[in-house]
């Protein structure tokens, strides 16, 4: 009885005891959930219009805010180092198309998605040899992005909202509209949604797939250097972020793989419940529970939901 | 010239199901067998079986675990390493319970603990597939990881919450351990991982593999003939866990000496699948090619500077690897997605019109 007590009735005691730790535990989970999203959000964009689930999102942010940080540390301004980034990951995204995607089209998914593996290793080699591999502060200053945080008096005490946090929110949330406007509004919007429902049908109505390619990349890349300089506001940029690429797997579950408003509200929610999680129910078990428990929320999601909260239904014929 | 199969008659079903039908081939294995049996323990360096031979053995039995999943039922699974240190947990308790139980023995069974574990994380897989199975799999593999550190009963409460491999003998004779000599330890891994190749590749040549095989191919089809896709789906995760477990084992006590949590870490898995798809999905003799090949390779690449007379700092050679592995991986995938296996197979049928062109 003592541990269904526990598990069942003490944490939500906790919670209503002191509120103020409750709001900000949630609003550390919807921090972290939105900077899942942002890296699922690269994921999605390049699943949805090439079909590949790219493994090397991860290193992609990674080495964009190495590349970023690198070049200041050069002597190059914030802003201009920041343009030259942008270039860089053009650069990127044109060679991934020629030498890795475009050898390799009409391939099963696995072997794709096994390139863009090979893609990461390439990269970390590559951001090591470059910047070397110990890890490096964000320029959080150069580029005007706040610091220290507002303490909000409610509930009987207080909640932090560190700014960098907010800021956080806000860039994700522009981002995330833009890109809905892109997606809905443009001309090359439109292309990439007729590539994303049939490659074939779009080619054959004249869209030029390797152009899109670049294209899908270069946004990811983009949004890559976005989520870089929030990650690496909030800890360092080393090659240890690239593991949260796997974090993202989950909240893609959540939404499911095709969907943009999915990996937002995917998330959040796996952001906001591990840390809940961790926060309430982790010292039953001995803590560290977070790292595995996006997964089995993911999991135990999948069996009701095979396709995600946004997913397209899975038809599948013989 | 040599290798041709005109003239071999088979005069009996027996024959003609034979694991090796054709006499090139069955010589050609033999004398792999006598090399590795009876040539690599006379003159092998220490240095080679240990840090080559026996890695290279450890890591072709989980391919082989991992193919039997991914290549030969479509499982995509990401949770290798996870299996692979329930097997090396269980078989270090199986050897604390029972100190004086042949240890060979002993390694084989803790697979049966990574099955039970397999098969519960196999369950999604009825309703779910592709990439989403993959990440089932994730699940279990930062689940057991994460058991490996948390809970102290598997490690003996050891401070460390590493396992510290004990001497363990089979037969009277020292295999595990401090006092265990790199050619025993040579020759144990290779004596199972030889029995459970040869296991492996009868079970995919016969009902259960063609049923495996049909699931892959299109499973509601292989619902609809009559395949119970469940039992099916599950038989693949039990058997794929099983394999990774002894291979688990085998590589904290054949191998490392010991082993902790970081062992069997999320690269495993990725060093696993890379070992599968390089190799080639669905083929066993292509576990082993991608074992030597992504195992051998930065052995080689470190060994390449010298060689040249090249003086390049270690930090740099370490990154230069990542570079070139995973440039080649690319390489290899757009030369030849279907992996090394499928080289091989046409290399063999170009010796065998030889020297004609087809």
């Amino acid at each position: 009885m003592d541990i269904l007590y526990k598990i069942l009735i003490d944490p939500f005691l906790q919670m209503g005891q002191a509120p103020d730790l409750f709001v900000q535990t949630l609003w550390e989970g919807l921090v972290a959930g939105v900077l899942y999203s942002l890296i699922a959000l690269g994921f999605v964009l390049i699943f949805k219009a090439s079909g590949v689930f790219n493994f090397a999102q991860g290193i992609m942010m990674v080495f964009a805010a190495l590349t970023l940080v690198g070049l200041h540390a050069k002597g190059v301004p914030a802003f201009l180092a920041l343009a030259l980034t942008v270039v860089v990951m053009l650069v990127l995204a044109i060679g991934i198309e020629r030498l890795v995607l475009r050898p390799l089209v009409n391939q099963p998914d696995i072997i794709l998605f096994m390139a863009t593996f090979g893609l990461t290793y390439f990269l970390i080699g590559l951001g090591e040899v470059i910047f070397g591999g110990e890890p490096k502060t964000m320029i959080t200053d150069a580029l005007y992005l706040p610091r220290g945080s507002y303490e909000w008096k409610a509930f009987g005490g207080f909640v932090a909202f560190q700014k960098i946090d907010i800021a956080a929110v806000i860039i994700a949330s522009v981002m995330v509209a833009g890109l809905a406007v892109f997606f809905q509004k443009t001309r090359i919007g439109r292309a990439l949604r007729a590539v994303a429902d049939s490659h074939k049908a779009a080619l054959s109505v004249g869209i030029s797939l390797e152009q899109i390619w670049v294209i899908v990349w270069f946004t990811a890349g983009i949004v890559a250097l976005a989520t870089g300089i929030m990650w690496g506001a909030r800890s360092d940029v080393s090659f240890a972020l690239q593991i949260l690429a796997l974090k993202a797997l989950p909240v893609l579950i959540l939404g499911g793989f095709t969907s943009i408003p999915g990996a937002i509200v995917g998330g959040v929610i796996i952001g906001v419940g591990e840390k809940v999680g961790e926060f309430y129910w982790g010292p039953l078990l001995g803590s560290g529970i977070e790292s595995w428990l996006a997964y089995v929320i993911a999991l135990v999601f999948l069996l009701f939901r095979p396709q995600g909260l946004f997913g397209e239904r899975i038809i599948e014929r013989i | 010239m040599f290798y041709r199969e005109a003239g071999q008659y088979k005069t009996s079903y027996a024959a003609d199901q034979a694991l090796f039908p054709i006499l090139q081939d069955r010589i050609g294995i033999a004398a792999i067998l006598l090399i590795a049996f009876v040539v690599v323990p006379l003159f092998a360096s220490d240095f080679l079986l240990n840090s080559f031979l026996i890695p290279i053995l450890v890591l072709s039995l989980a391919a082989i675990g991992l193919n039997l999943l991914t290549g030969y039922t479509g499982l995509l699974s990401l949770g290798t390493g996870g299996f692979m240190g329930v097997g090396a947990f269980a078989c270090y308790k199986l050897t604390s319970i029972f100190p004086d139980a042949n240890i060979v023995l002993l390694i084989v069974v803790s697979g049966v603990a990574s099955a039970a574990v397999g098969s519960v994380f196999g369950l999604p897989s009825l309703r779910i597939k592709g990439f989403y199975l993959a990440v089932a799999t994730l699940a279990a593999q930062f689940f057991l990881s994460w058991c490996f550190i948390r809970i102290p009963w598997l490690y003996n409460y050891n401070v460390s919450a590493a396992i510290e491999v004990p001497t363990r003998t089979a037969f009277g004779i020292p295999v595990t351990g401090p006092n265990a000599t790199s050619v025993t330890r040579y020759l144990v891994a290779l004596s199972i991982v030889v029995a459970m190749t040869w296991v492996a590749s009868n079970i995919v040549r016969g009902r259960i593999g063609r049923t495996w095989m049909a699931v892959r191919d299109m499973d509601i089809a292989a619902e609809l003939i009559g395949i119970r896709l469940y039992r099916t789906k599950l038989l693949a995760f039990a058997i794929s866990s099983f394999y990774c477990g002894v291979a688990g084992a085998m590589l904290a006590f054949l191998w490392l000496g010991a082993a902790e949590s970081e062992s069997f870490n999320i690269n495993q898995s990725f060093l696993i699948l890379f070992m599968v798809i390089i190799g080639g999905l669905g083929s066993i003799m292509g576990s082993f090619f991608g074992a030597m090949l992504i195992w051998g390779l930065p052995i080689v690449l470190r060994a390449a500077p010298e060689f040249f007379g090249v003086t390049v700092r270690a930090a740099t050679v370490e990154h230069l690897q990542f570079m070139v592995v995973g440039a080649l991986i690319i390489f290899f995938l757009i030369v030849e997605p279907h992996g090394l296996a499928r080289l091989w197979q046409i290399a063999k049928q170009k010796l065998r019109v030889w020297p004609f062109p087809y």
